[in-house]
């Protein structure tokens, strides 16, 4: 059995799946509940300062769009921070602290941009006895319109202001919850960091809007005959976030630093792959949301056995295992050739690589008079469309030309050396070698 | 009191009203809205469908498939009926496990191909529930064309025709349209009425008279139809029936099982339809599993089906038999009837073994005797009273690529012409192809 034991920040957890701050964070019953099911930790749902606490719509504040057989893919809301008064939650958050002290429990903050009013909430927070807080710079709607949420996420120098004041205001770790409704995560990052972050997470919400009712001619969900852009999150999002992660874990300025991975997680392989893209750890919303609190079963049994499979003992075994090998699109190696193999063992004719290579492609699929598909060698490009549009997995698959064989394309025989963009003789700005 | 299961003789009411109710439901339920989204989205919507080139009406599977999917089953009902104006009634019928389905590549990847039929009567349904009907006719050519035998051929040749602005008179020698859709099809199969409703539905298009009780070679002459008419199709399917040729055949219980099934088909109250206790028929195509299937559900006891031929030969599909085997009808192969025994009535039959040996049947003498106070005769139809003018090709009607007969202006298609398997979709087929030849030789 592999070690799940997650070490994020020197705060510990059972496992690397924590909730991340979202309604099912927001009250202690919920969390209590996610302890016993087995979650690692949570990041409660972000709370605002003293006083009335913010007001929700009384409408639908969720859209969604689905897959066959209504599989939720995406989800859309429109909801705001915490609607219950603070002294309630930090309470909640006390009890339930004491109650499960091998559990993380993280507060997630949203206060205006004013010193004072970190200053105010920050001891409180650290009285109740988490292990850190979430600054919420991310939430793209309704709060952004009053300047907090993602209307700070994308100011840099508004994310160190106030990384520093939290960091001058609360002894425990401080992680800095990143929005992606910007054009260069790294941005943002470079600034958490700078203002003194422990940590960033990512993804918060994605600007959307989700669907358009034809009838009332709004956009979805509609309060009366009115809609307005929310925040979406769900499987859709993971390529996303991915990327984002990536992007901070590569980039030298801020590489190292801290992540916890959100966005999209559904099944331990998301978790995964986040992880070996340098998150240290995942949280989730949507896939608890849809599903209910037993979701975390799978991801830790799904994240043992392939841990169990690789013979990885601990997570730090594999966290960050992936980042080397992203790279610039200008450092591919230009001298690597495949081409697309149909099995025909596999293949059931439906035709779906011809149509797509033929119409929109390279027409590199040759279809017989009795429906047998195979590809052109002299024609293929090997772009993988073939392979993302066959419905029988594995039955085409993308085979690498060995150097020294000819590639009948281009009639070239395939080099075993490394050559990149940034030799070719078609840029203008090579620096070529010679 | 309802009869027992096991009265013996032949009688009505072995079972009771809600038991027959229950066995006569739809063979293939109707698809709820979200059924049909999820059967849909099975559909890879293949590139020059194999599915498109089994079906003999060429509907356009795929494009179909995705309308349903993409939540406009009235267009993908549009679609259908484009190529299959009886395409309500081909969803219901069609042995699509020989047609469509065995050709989708989910069969051969998977074995559970897409389910075309029910999807197609989804769309259909839909479009036909809300009394719509999406064809309109065009100007007015003046021409005039009679067709006789309002059965599927008939009814798809008559929509097609009217629909390209002729004016249209279909006669048929019974009361009623829709020809075996109303008299021949399983009563589980087109359930509610189905067959008139979708001919009432077909008329909406306009310009088609039916003349009822109107017969060719008594009332019609083909003479008169081609001095009267600028073109004439012929769609009187196969009337007649095959004799057994087996001793004791004019006994009484022994029977035609069209006869059987019409009387079925047209009864208003299905719990006073005599049947026997044990009932044998001689057949192995669609017609003899009908008959054996429904004389189980009205409640018979022992129904076996006596096929001369081995399972493979047979004309019913492994559906078909299946069918049969699992409402507990017993399939027996490899024999042939050779008398029928009894005082009057029938009471037993006796049964040959039979060996088949470089392509001919023989008898190998040994007999079995089975209880039998039914004996239905299902061993294929003929063709009767077709004009003697017309050349024949085989048994039926000889025809070329579009339908003509060997008469100049006459037309024919359906069970009666050469060519195609005798099915309702082939007939609609037909019909439609036949409609279109006639357009072109009169606006030519
Ligand atoms: C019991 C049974 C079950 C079947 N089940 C299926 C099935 O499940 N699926 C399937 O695809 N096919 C099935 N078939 C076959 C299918 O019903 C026929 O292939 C189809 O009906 C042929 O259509 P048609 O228009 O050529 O002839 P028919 O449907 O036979 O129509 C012929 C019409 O012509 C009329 N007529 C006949 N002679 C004359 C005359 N001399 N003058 C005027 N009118 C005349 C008749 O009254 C009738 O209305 C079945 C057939 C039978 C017998
Ligand atoms: C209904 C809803 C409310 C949310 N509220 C908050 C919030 O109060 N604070 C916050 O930091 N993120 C909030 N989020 C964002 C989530 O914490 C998370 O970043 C996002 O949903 C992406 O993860 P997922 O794909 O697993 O859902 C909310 C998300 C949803 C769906
Ligand atoms: S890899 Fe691209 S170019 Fe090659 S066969 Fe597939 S779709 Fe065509
Ligand atoms: S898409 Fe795949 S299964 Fe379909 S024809 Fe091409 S190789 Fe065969
Ligand atoms: S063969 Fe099957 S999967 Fe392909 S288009 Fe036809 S129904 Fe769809």
């Amino acid at each position: 059995m592999a070690d799940l034991t997650a070490d994020f920040l020197g705060i510990k957890s059972p496992n690397p799946f924590w909730l991340a701050s979202a309604p099912p964070t927001d009250k202690e019953y919920n969390v209590r509940r996610a302890f016993e099911a087995g979650w690692g930790g949570v990041v409660w749902k972000t709370l605002g300062s003293e006083g009335p606490p913010v007001v929700n719509v009384n409408g639908p504040r969720y859209g969604a769009i689905w897959g066959a057989d209504r599989r939720l893919l995406g989800l859309n809301n429109i909801e705001l921070i915490t609607d219950r008064p603070l002294e309630v939650n930090l309470e909640e958050i006390t009890r339930v602290k004491k109650d499960y002290p091998d559990r993380a429990i993280i507060v997630s903050i949203m206060v205006p941009c004013e010193e004072q009013a970190w200053k105010d909430i920050l001891p409180r927070v650290e009285a109740t006895g988490a292990d850190g807080i979430e600054l919420n710079f991310g939430c793209p709607h309704g709060m952004a319109e009053r300047g907090m949420g993602s209307a700070v996420g994308q100011v840099p120098e508004y994310i160190q202001m106030v990384t520093e004041w939290c960091k001058k205001y609360y002894s425990k770790p401080v992680i800095v919850k990143l929005t992606p409704n910007i054009t260069d995560i790294r941005h943002p990052a470079r600034a958490a960091k700078a203002g003194g972050a422990d940590a960033v997470s990512l993804i918060n919400t994605i600007n959307s809007i989700v669907s358009v009712d034809l009838d009332a001619m709004a956009p979805e969900p509609t309060i009366g005959d009115k809609g307005t852009h929310g925040g979406y999150c769900g499987p859709a999002v993971k390529p996303i976030a991915l990327n984002m992660v990536a992007e901070i874990a590569r980039c030298p300025q801020t590489h190292g630093l801290p992540i916890s991975a959100i966005g999209g997680v559904t099944t331990w392989r998301d978790a995964a792959e986040f992880m070996t893209m340098g998150a240290g750890n995942v949280q989730v919303c949507t896939a608890a949301m849809t599903y209910g609190f037993n979701v975390v079963k799978e991801m830790i049994s799904g994240l043992n056995q392939w841990m169990d499979d690789k013979g990885y003992k601990t997570l730090d075994d594999f966290v960050g295992k992936a980042v080397p090998n992203v790279t610039d699109w200008q450092y591919l190696n230009l001298n690597y050739v495949a081409k697309a193999k149909i099995s025909q063992d596999d293949c059931i004719k439906c035709g779906r690589c011809f149509a797509a290579c033929e119409d929109t492609s390279h027409q590199a699929i040759a279809m017989s008079e009795d429906r047998v598909f195979t590809v052109k060698d002299d024609e293929c490009v090997a772009c993988n469309l073939c392979v993302n549009v066959c419905p029988v997995e594995g039955c085409i698959t993308m085979e690498q030309v060995p150097a020294g064989q000819i590639d009948e394309r281009t009639g070239k025989v395939v080099s075993d050396e490394y050559a990149n963009w940034t030799t070719h003789p078609n840029n203008p700005s090579a620096t070529a070698a010679e | 009191m309802a009869t027992s299961h096991q009265a013996s003789g032949i009688e009505a009411g072995r079972l009771s009203a809600s038991e027959i109710a229950d066995n006569f439901g739809d063979l293939h339920p109707q698809y709820e809205a979200h059924e049909a989204a999820v059967a849909a989205d099975r559909c890879y919507f293949c590139y020059d469908a194999p599915c498109m080139t089994a079906c003999p009406t060429s509907i356009d599977i795929p494009q179909f498939i995705r309308e349903i999917q993409a939540g406009h089953p009235e267009s993908a009902a549009k679609t259908i009926l484009e190529q299959n104006i009886l395409g309500g009634m081909c969803a219901r019928v069609c042995p699509t496990e020989t047609l469509c389905e065995e050709a989708c590549v989910r069969e051969a990847a998977e074995g559970k191909p897409v389910e075309i039929g029910r999807l197609q009567r989804y769309a259909t349904d839909t479009l036909m529930e809300k009394g719509v009907h999406p064809f309109g006719r065009a100007e007015a050519t003046g021409k005039k064309v009679a067709i006789v035998g309002a059965g599927p051929a008939g009814l798809s040749a008559a929509h097609r025709l009217a629909m390209l602005g002729h004016d249209v008179v279909v006669y048929d020698a019974k009361s009623k349209a829709g020809g075996l859709n109303e008299f021949g099809i399983a009563a589980y199969k087109s359930t509610n009425d189905f067959a008139a409703k979708e001919v009432d539905w077909l008329l909406q298009i306009g310009g088609i008279t039916m003349e009822y009780g109107k017969k060719l070679g008594a009332e019609l002459s083909l003479d008169a139809l081609k001095a009267d008419y600028d073109a004439v199709f012929l769609s009187i399917g196969l009337a007649g029936v095959n004799a057994l040729r087996a001793d004791g055949e004019d006994k009484d219980g022994v029977r035609d099982a069209v006869d059987f099934i019409a009387e079925l088909r047209q009864a208003d109250d299905l719990t006073n339809l005599a049947v026997g206790r044990n009932v044998v028929v001689i057949g192995g195509g669609m017609t003899a599993v009908d008959a054996a299937v429904q004389s189980k559900l009205l409640g018979s006891e022992n129904v076996t089906i006596a096929y001369r031929r081995g399972r493979d030969a047979m004309g019913a599909s492994r559906f078909e038999q299946d069918l049969a085997a699992t409402k507990g009808v017993k399939l027996m192969f490899n024999v042939q009837p050779v008398a029928i025994h009894g005082n009057g009535a029938c009471a037993e039959i006796e049964l040959e073994y039979t060996r088949s040996e470089g392509g001919t049947l023989t008898g190998t003498g040994e007999t079995v005797r089975i209880a039998a106070d039914q004996v239905y005769k299902a061993i294929g139809q003929t063709l009767e009273g077709q004009p003697g003018a017309l050349a024949l090709e085989g048994r039926k009607i000889k025809v070329d690529e579009n339908g003509r007969t060997s008469v100049e202006g006459v037309w024919a298609g359906g069970d009666c012409a050469s060519g195609g398997e005798d099915l309702t979709v082939t007939a609609v087929a037909e019909g439609r192809d036949a409609a279109m030849d006639i357009h072109a030789s009169l606006m030519g």
